[in-house]
Protein backbone atom coordinates (compact mmCIF):
# COMPACT_ATOMS: atom_id res chain seq x y z
CA UNK A 1 0.00 0.00 0.00
CA UNK A 2 1.25 3.40 -0.95
CA UNK A 3 0.33 6.56 0.82
CA UNK A 4 -2.35 8.35 -1.18
CA UNK A 5 -3.67 11.85 -0.59
CA UNK A 6 -6.95 13.07 -2.00
CA UNK A 7 -7.88 16.71 -1.49
CA UNK A 8 -11.46 17.61 -2.32
CA UNK A 9 -14.45 19.18 -0.58
CA UNK A 10 -16.59 16.73 1.40
CA UNK A 11 -19.72 18.82 0.98
CA UNK A 12 -20.95 20.67 -2.10
CA UNK A 13 -24.06 22.25 -3.54
CA UNK A 14 -25.90 20.33 -6.26
CA UNK A 15 -24.43 21.20 -9.65
CA UNK A 16 -21.31 22.76 -8.20
CA UNK A 17 -18.01 22.04 -9.94
CA UNK A 18 -15.53 20.64 -7.44
CA UNK A 19 -11.79 20.37 -7.88
CA UNK A 20 -10.14 17.10 -6.90
CA UNK A 21 -6.41 16.78 -6.33
CA UNK A 22 -4.78 13.38 -6.00
CA UNK A 23 -1.28 12.41 -5.03
CA UNK A 24 0.17 8.96 -4.49
CA UNK A 25 3.59 7.87 -3.28
CA UNK A 26 5.25 5.90 -6.09
CA UNK A 27 8.77 5.99 -7.63
CA UNK A 28 7.46 5.97 -11.26
CA UNK A 29 10.69 4.27 -12.39
CA UNK A 30 10.99 5.05 -16.10
CA UNK A 31 13.01 2.06 -17.31
CA UNK A 32 15.53 4.40 -18.95
CA UNK A 33 17.60 5.23 -15.88
CA UNK A 34 20.79 3.44 -14.73
CA UNK A 35 20.99 2.43 -11.08
CA UNK A 36 23.98 2.62 -8.74
CA UNK A 37 25.60 -0.44 -10.41
CA UNK A 38 25.18 1.00 -13.91
CA UNK A 39 22.49 -1.46 -14.94
CA UNK A 40 19.18 -0.07 -16.19
CA UNK A 41 16.54 -0.13 -13.46
CA UNK A 42 13.46 -2.08 -14.54
CA UNK A 43 10.37 -0.06 -15.38
CA UNK A 44 7.87 0.36 -12.55
CA UNK A 45 5.08 2.78 -13.37
CA UNK A 46 1.54 3.61 -12.40
CA UNK A 47 -0.18 3.32 -15.76
CA UNK A 48 -3.69 4.42 -14.99
CA UNK A 49 -5.82 6.42 -12.58
CA UNK A 50 -9.57 6.18 -12.71
CA UNK A 51 -12.21 8.05 -10.74
CA UNK A 52 -15.69 6.54 -10.49
CA UNK A 53 -18.61 8.49 -9.04
CA UNK A 54 -21.23 6.31 -7.39
CA UNK A 55 -24.30 8.35 -6.46
CA UNK A 56 -26.44 5.48 -5.11
CA UNK A 57 -27.88 4.64 -8.56
CA UNK A 58 -25.23 4.92 -11.23
CA UNK A 59 -21.55 4.16 -11.05
CA UNK A 60 -19.93 6.35 -13.72
CA UNK A 61 -16.28 6.79 -14.56
CA UNK A 62 -16.04 10.59 -14.55
CA UNK A 63 -12.30 10.79 -15.16
CA UNK A 64 -9.38 8.60 -16.09
CA UNK A 65 -5.75 9.19 -16.94
CA UNK A 66 -3.11 7.15 -18.73
CA UNK A 67 0.36 7.84 -17.40
CA UNK A 68 3.68 7.39 -19.20
CA UNK A 69 7.32 7.49 -17.97
CA UNK A 70 7.33 11.29 -18.41
CA UNK A 71 5.05 11.72 -15.41
CA UNK A 72 7.04 12.73 -12.33
CA UNK A 73 7.54 10.45 -9.31
CA UNK A 74 4.69 10.52 -6.78
CA UNK A 75 2.16 11.33 -9.51
CA UNK A 76 -0.02 14.33 -8.81
CA UNK A 77 -3.16 14.73 -10.89
CA UNK A 78 -5.90 17.27 -10.47
CA UNK A 79 -9.22 17.48 -12.29
CA UNK A 80 -12.81 18.65 -11.84
CA UNK A 81 -16.21 17.05 -11.59
CA UNK A 82 -19.79 18.16 -11.05
CA UNK A 83 -21.35 17.29 -7.68
CA UNK A 84 -24.55 15.65 -8.95
CA UNK A 85 -25.75 13.76 -5.86
CA UNK A 86 -24.45 12.51 -2.53
CA UNK A 87 -22.29 9.46 -2.96
CA UNK A 88 -18.82 8.04 -3.05
CA UNK A 89 -15.91 8.80 -5.33
CA UNK A 90 -13.63 5.85 -5.85
CA UNK A 91 -10.06 6.45 -6.99
CA UNK A 92 -8.15 3.49 -8.42
CA UNK A 93 -4.51 3.51 -9.42
CA UNK A 94 -3.08 0.56 -11.32
CA UNK A 95 0.32 -0.13 -12.77
CA UNK A 96 3.29 -2.36 -13.38
CA UNK A 97 4.11 -5.34 -11.14
CA UNK A 98 0.43 -5.73 -10.32
CA UNK A 99 0.21 -2.39 -8.54
CA UNK A 100 -3.38 -1.63 -7.58
CA UNK A 101 -4.78 0.69 -4.96
CA UNK A 102 -8.23 2.09 -4.34
CA UNK A 103 -9.29 4.95 -2.08
CA UNK A 104 -12.79 6.24 -1.47
CA UNK A 105 -14.07 9.65 -0.45
CA UNK A 106 -17.66 10.37 0.56
CA UNK A 107 -19.24 13.49 -0.86
CA UNK A 108 -22.39 15.02 0.63
CA UNK A 109 -24.40 17.09 -1.83
CA UNK A 110 -26.97 19.54 -0.51
CA UNK B 1 60.88 26.96 -38.07
CA UNK B 2 57.40 28.28 -38.76
CA UNK B 3 56.73 25.58 -41.28
CA UNK B 4 55.88 22.60 -39.05
CA UNK B 5 53.97 24.83 -36.60
CA UNK B 6 51.90 26.27 -39.42
CA UNK B 7 51.30 22.80 -40.70
CA UNK B 8 50.10 21.69 -37.27
CA UNK B 9 47.85 24.76 -36.92
CA UNK B 10 46.38 24.06 -40.33
CA UNK B 11 45.76 20.43 -39.49
CA UNK B 12 44.21 21.35 -36.15
CA UNK B 13 41.94 23.88 -37.80
CA UNK B 14 40.90 21.37 -40.43
CA UNK B 15 40.12 18.78 -37.75
CA UNK B 16 38.11 21.31 -35.71
CA UNK B 17 36.17 22.36 -38.77
CA UNK B 18 35.43 18.76 -39.69
CA UNK B 19 34.29 17.94 -36.12
CA UNK B 20 32.10 21.01 -35.98
CA UNK B 21 30.66 20.11 -39.37
CA UNK B 22 29.85 16.54 -38.32
CA UNK B 23 28.32 17.74 -35.04
CA UNK B 24 26.27 20.31 -36.95
CA UNK B 25 25.03 17.71 -39.41
CA UNK B 26 24.12 15.31 -36.56
CA UNK B 27 22.25 18.08 -34.74
CA UNK B 28 20.41 19.12 -37.88
CA UNK B 29 19.51 15.53 -38.65
CA UNK B 30 18.26 14.92 -35.08
CA UNK B 31 16.04 17.99 -34.77
CA UNK B 32 13.70 17.27 -37.71
CA UNK B 33 13.54 13.59 -36.66
CA UNK B 34 12.26 14.59 -33.19
CA UNK B 35 9.79 17.00 -34.80
CA UNK B 36 8.55 14.28 -37.16
CA UNK B 37 8.12 11.84 -34.24
CA UNK B 38 6.12 14.45 -32.35
CA UNK B 39 3.94 15.19 -35.39
CA UNK B 40 3.35 11.44 -35.89
CA UNK B 41 2.34 10.98 -32.22
CA UNK B 42 -0.10 13.90 -32.45
CA UNK B 43 -1.55 12.63 -35.73
CA UNK B 44 -2.07 9.17 -34.19
CA UNK B 45 -3.95 10.72 -31.27
CA UNK B 46 -6.05 12.94 -33.58
CA UNK B 47 -7.09 9.84 -35.58
CA UNK B 48 -7.19 11.62 -38.93
CA UNK B 49 -8.86 14.85 -37.78
CA UNK B 50 -7.06 18.10 -38.61
CA UNK B 51 -5.29 19.56 -35.58
CA UNK B 52 -5.88 23.29 -35.26
CA UNK B 53 -4.30 25.81 -32.90
CA UNK B 54 -6.57 27.42 -30.32
CA UNK B 55 -9.08 26.70 -27.52
CA UNK B 56 -6.34 24.96 -25.50
CA UNK B 57 -4.01 26.64 -23.02
CA UNK B 58 -0.96 24.78 -21.78
CA UNK B 59 0.42 26.48 -18.69
CA UNK B 60 4.07 25.77 -17.87
CA UNK B 61 6.98 27.84 -16.64
CA UNK B 62 9.06 28.86 -19.70
CA UNK B 63 12.28 28.34 -17.73
CA UNK B 64 12.36 25.09 -15.78
CA UNK B 65 15.06 24.71 -13.13
CA UNK B 66 14.40 21.08 -12.21
CA UNK B 67 13.30 18.78 -15.02
CA UNK B 68 12.34 16.03 -12.57
CA UNK B 69 9.20 17.80 -11.34
CA UNK B 70 7.59 20.25 -13.74
CA UNK B 71 4.04 21.39 -12.92
CA UNK B 72 1.80 21.72 -15.97
CA UNK B 73 -1.84 22.69 -16.35
CA UNK B 74 -4.05 22.30 -19.41
CA UNK B 75 -7.26 24.26 -19.80
CA UNK B 76 -9.66 23.88 -22.70
CA UNK B 77 -12.39 26.36 -23.58
CA UNK B 78 -15.51 24.24 -23.76
CA UNK B 79 -19.02 24.44 -22.33
CA UNK B 80 -18.61 20.77 -21.23
CA UNK B 81 -22.24 20.03 -22.05
CA UNK B 82 -23.63 16.73 -23.30
CA UNK B 83 -23.61 18.12 -26.86
CA UNK B 84 -20.20 19.82 -26.79
CA UNK B 85 -17.47 18.57 -24.49
CA UNK B 86 -13.84 17.57 -24.38
CA UNK B 87 -13.35 13.83 -24.74
CA UNK B 88 -9.63 13.64 -24.10
CA UNK B 89 -6.60 15.80 -23.45
CA UNK B 90 -3.16 14.49 -24.35
CA UNK B 91 0.25 15.98 -23.68
CA UNK B 92 3.23 15.21 -25.91
CA UNK B 93 6.90 16.12 -25.71
CA UNK B 94 9.60 16.40 -28.32
CA UNK B 95 12.80 15.06 -26.74
CA UNK B 96 12.08 12.68 -23.86
CA UNK B 97 12.76 8.98 -24.60
CA UNK B 98 9.01 8.56 -25.30
CA UNK B 99 6.70 11.06 -27.01
CA UNK B 100 3.68 10.51 -24.74
CA UNK B 101 3.46 12.29 -21.40
CA UNK B 102 -0.12 11.61 -20.30
CA UNK B 103 -3.63 11.18 -21.69
CA UNK B 104 -6.65 12.36 -19.69
CA UNK B 105 -10.16 11.16 -20.48
CA UNK B 106 -12.97 13.53 -19.58
CA UNK B 107 -16.67 13.83 -20.23
CA UNK B 108 -19.62 16.13 -19.64
CA UNK B 109 -19.51 15.15 -15.96
CA UNK B 110 -16.18 16.97 -15.58
CA UNK B 111 -17.89 20.38 -15.56
CA UNK B 112 -14.67 22.15 -16.43
CA UNK B 113 -11.97 20.95 -18.82
CA UNK B 114 -8.98 21.65 -16.60
CA UNK B 115 -6.34 19.13 -15.64
CA UNK B 116 -3.01 19.55 -13.89
CA UNK B 117 -0.11 17.21 -13.22
CA UNK B 118 3.65 17.15 -12.70
CA UNK B 119 5.96 15.82 -15.39
CA UNK B 120 9.60 15.11 -16.24
CA UNK B 121 11.55 16.86 -18.98
CA UNK B 122 14.84 15.40 -20.21
CA UNK B 123 15.83 18.41 -22.30
CA UNK B 124 14.94 21.89 -23.47
CA UNK B 125 12.17 21.10 -25.89
CA UNK B 126 8.68 21.72 -27.19
CA UNK B 127 5.66 20.53 -25.24
CA UNK B 128 2.30 20.15 -26.95
CA UNK B 129 -1.18 19.74 -25.48
CA UNK B 130 -3.92 18.38 -27.74
CA UNK B 131 -7.62 18.36 -26.87
CA UNK B 132 -10.04 16.06 -28.66
CA UNK B 133 -13.69 17.20 -28.66
CA UNK B 134 -16.68 14.89 -28.77
CA UNK B 135 -17.22 15.82 -32.47
CA UNK B 136 -13.71 14.54 -33.24
CA UNK B 137 -12.11 17.94 -33.84
CA UNK B 138 -8.69 18.52 -32.30
CA UNK B 139 -7.20 21.70 -30.88
CA UNK B 140 -3.65 22.28 -29.80
CA UNK B 141 -1.23 24.57 -28.01
CA UNK B 142 2.55 24.16 -28.04
CA UNK B 143 5.05 25.75 -25.68
CA UNK B 144 8.85 25.87 -25.88
CA UNK B 145 10.50 25.15 -22.55
CA UNK B 146 14.09 25.64 -21.43
CA UNK B 147 15.28 23.07 -18.89
CA UNK B 148 18.42 23.73 -16.86
CA UNK B 149 18.55 20.48 -14.84
CA UNK B 150 17.41 17.56 -16.96
CA UNK B 151 15.50 14.57 -15.64
CA UNK B 152 16.71 10.98 -16.26
CA UNK B 153 20.40 11.96 -16.17
CA UNK B 154 21.10 11.60 -12.45
CA UNK B 155 20.56 8.10 -11.08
Amino acid sequence: MSRALITMPTTAKRGEIIEIRTLIAHPMETGYRPGADGAILPRNLIRRLSCRYFDGRDDVEVFSAELFPAVAANPFISFCTIATASGTLRFSWSGDNGFAQTESVTLTVT
Amino acid sequence: MNGPLDFHGWQRRRLLCATAGIAGVLWLRKAPAAQADLAAAIAAFAAGAPVRAGRVTLEIAPLVENGNVVPIKVEVQSPMSEADHVKAIAVFNERNPQRDVAVFHLGPRAGRATVATRIRLANSQQLVAVAQMNDGSCWTHGVDVIVTLAACVEP
